[in-house]
């Protein structure tokens, strides 16, 4: 019972820290912390959904075609509401955010009605894999698998590509990457489109592990929220790290102790961690000059 | 004409006899209203609404103290919402105090746990913050929900108020209503312009500076905790009277999204903002869920809705408009409704140039 806890929490976990990497992504660069992460994944897994169940095409190609379509509500967004507001608050931005929060929440409700339906993942969620006498349901590992391949690309492309070097650049200091050659609008608008995709990849493994419907991703973009600022909001290996421990941390205590209160501990022990190390566990913490 | 000589001509309430005749003229005003809306009902307005609308913004106005002026984020102020709710309704029904002590007690209860919010807020800043005023509310909602003392799920039903033998009215909670929100903004308004809210302000702006110049920021930060929390939970009592039942189901995540959208609607760091907000914003939430009712519009979009949508979602168009304000307001007047008026004044002022 123990292991199982642990590797469905970290099922879980894994789904939170791409949720929370998504939004880390976009925070890093411009500082916004995106509300709407969590509607436009449900989204773009309702457009996977209308594709798959319309046309019958193998799921990768719905896939695909789910991801173009992230990239241009991301880069829609940016362009067209965020990069208007003319000196804009941090909180008016947050605003912004969860206006086009519900916007999409509403059209999603419109369109595709408050049924729940579910999403047709090529991995089955009722067989299990027998791993040294661990029982592991297919669905879990793969989701699993996918997150930490997902984590692993984005790292590396951080890490080594040119346009993930520039897009850290424009992180570090957006005047000097302008100096040096680098187009930071184009860099802002890219940065959306991956944090969309990865979102979108997010969306549709919650999806498989539940239902589909357009509340379906309320709770789990606040448990990755929670699992950003857990890690560090400006830390990639800390998110990933705060979904693991969020996840897991949650299912232990639904499991053995309180399946009522399982959401609150999460939290609780957040503001616990937050009291100790206000940037949380991973980032380094900056005062700023006056 | 405008020169402040000193402090006390600066936290005079009148400034001028102009300002005192319109206020007094408001006041008639506000006395008169209900008798208005029951002969015209402008705009499809009734006392229900109004009563809505002022308790909303004496929410709006508290959290306006603590984001517009203190500078702090809360997403957990349908947590202190609740308390303010659900103390009174208790104190009235289970150990039958009258209301009049009862909602007192809900605002300090309330604000109680805004100080204790407050604290760890001493060290949180930005995101952070956001996700611990966040954990609380939902904190908060959950263990509501959960005790058999609050209700559990169901909620609870507030007892019907008697006024000299006969059950209170719309009209009566509204009169009553109205003259606790008049006490209080202007106790928010006298309460920015002393020591406190000049504090309140310099923490915003920067609170290393602020520090620097002797403001003590563990008093003021959780002093604005506090009483945004108590003006919260007053308004969270009233609103359990207006509305007759509370259940904790609805004090969600959502509320507290929207009284944000009301104090950033209406304009950061502005009183009379806050409530010219909560009265948009609360009126749009009401007229809108019924959309179908619209006369023209309302046909179209359920033709529209026929062919390409869902008929089951129309309500959800609501929703729709409802983000759309929230983000072309901020994007074309990030003051809000008060920094319109602002440029109108001005406009006004320098007119022919």
């Amino acid at each position: 019972m123990f292991g199982q806890l642990i590797v469905s929490g970290l099922a879980v976990g894994a789904c939170y820290a791409l949720l929370a990497l998504a939004m880390v992504i976009i925070y890093k660069t411009s500082e916004v912390l995106n509300f709407a992460q969590g509607e436009m994944a449900m989204v773009s897994t309702f457009v996977a959904f209308t594709i798959l169940d319309a046309y019958h095409v193998p799921f990768l190609w719905a896939a695909s075609l789910t991801f173009l379509f992230a990239i241009l509500l991301g880069i829609f967004f940016e362009i067209v509401f965020l990069r208007q507001a003319k000196d804009p608050t941090v909180l008016g931005l947050i605003i912004i955010t969860l206006g086009f929060e519900m916007i999409l929440m509403g059209f999603a409700g419109w369109k595709w009605g408050p049924d729940q339906r579910s999403f047709p993942f090529p991995v089955s969620n009722v067989e299990t894999y027998d791993i040294g006498g661990l029982l592991i349901s297919k669905i879990n590992f793969w989701t699993i698998v996918i997150s930490v391949v997902l984590m692993f690309i984005l790292f590396l492309f951080f890490r080594y590509t040119k346009l993930g070097i520039a897009m850290r650049a424009t992180q570090q200091n957006p005047l000097a990457a302008r100096v040096m050659g680098i187009r930071t609008k184009w860099i802002l608008s890219f940065t959306w489109a991956i944090s969309s995709i990865v979102g979108a990849a997010a969306g549709m493994l919650i999806a498989a592990l539940g239902v589909l419907d357009p509340p379906m991703m309320m709770d789990p973009l606040l448990k990755g929220f929670a699992s950003g600022v857990l890690g560090g909001m400006t830390s990639l290996p800390g998110t990933a790290v705060g979904g693991a421990i969020l996840g897991i941390i949650e299912n232990l205590f639904g499991g053995y102790i309180s399946l009522a209160f399982k959401s609150v501990v999460a939290f609780a022990i957040i503001v616990l961690v937050l009291c100790i190390k206000p940037s949380g566990l991973l980032a380094k913490h900056y005062v700023k000059k006056v | 004409m405008d020169m402040k000589r000193d402090y006390y001509e600066d936290i005079e309430l009148f400034k001028s006899t102009t300002i005192l005749i319109c206020s007094i003229l408001f006041l008639i005003f506000l006395a008169v209203l209900p008798w208005l809306i029951e002969k015209y009902h402008p705009l499809g307005m009734s006392i229900y609404i109004v009563n809505l609308i002022t308790v909303h913004a004496l929410v709006a106005i508290g959290l306006n103290i603590l984001v517009g002026y203190t500078g702090q984020i809360s997403m957990g102020h349908a947590g202190f919402f609740a308390i303010g709710a659900f103390t009174t309704v208790i104190f009235v029904l289970n150990w039958s105090f009258p209301l009049w002590i009862a909602l007192p007690i809900a605002g300090f209860v309330s604000s109680g746990f805004g100080f204790i919010l407050g604290l760890p807020a001493l060290r949180l800043k930005g995101p952070y913050l956001a996700i611990a005023t966040l954990g609380f509310g939902m904190t908060i909602t959950t263990i509501i929900k959960h005790m058999e003392f609050f209700g559990g799920r169901m909620g609870l039903q507030a007892p019907k108020l008697h006024l000299f033998g006969a059950p209170m009215k719309d009209i009566h909670y509204y009169y009553m209503i109205m003259v606790i929100a008049v006490l209080m903004v202007i106790g928010a308004t006298k309460l920015i312009k002393t020591r406190v809210g000049r504090a309140f302000i310099a923490i915003r702006d920067s609170d290393i500076a602020a520090e620097a110049m002797g403001v003590n920021l563990t008093y003021y930060k959780t002093l604005a905790f506090a009483v945004s929390a108590f003006y919260t939970g007053i308004g969270g009592g009233l609103y359990a009277f207006i509305l007759g039942f509370i259940n904790p189901e609805s004090f969600h995540l959502i509320m507290s999204i929207t009284f944000l959208a009301m104090v950033v609607v209406g304009g950061l760091g502005s009183i009379m903002g806050s409530i010219a907000g909560a009265a948009l914003m609360t009126y749009l939430d009401i007229k809108l869920q019924a959309i179908q009712d619209i006369p023209v519009i309302g046909a179209a979009l359920l033709n529209f809705s026929q062919k390409y949508m869902s008929v089951g979602g129309i309500s959800n168009i609501a929703v729709i408009v409802y983000g759309l304000i929230m983000i072309l307001i901020v994007l074309f007047e990030p003051l809000g409704i008060f920094g319109f008026w602002i440029r109108t004044k001005k406009y006004w002022k320098t007119w022919p140039f």
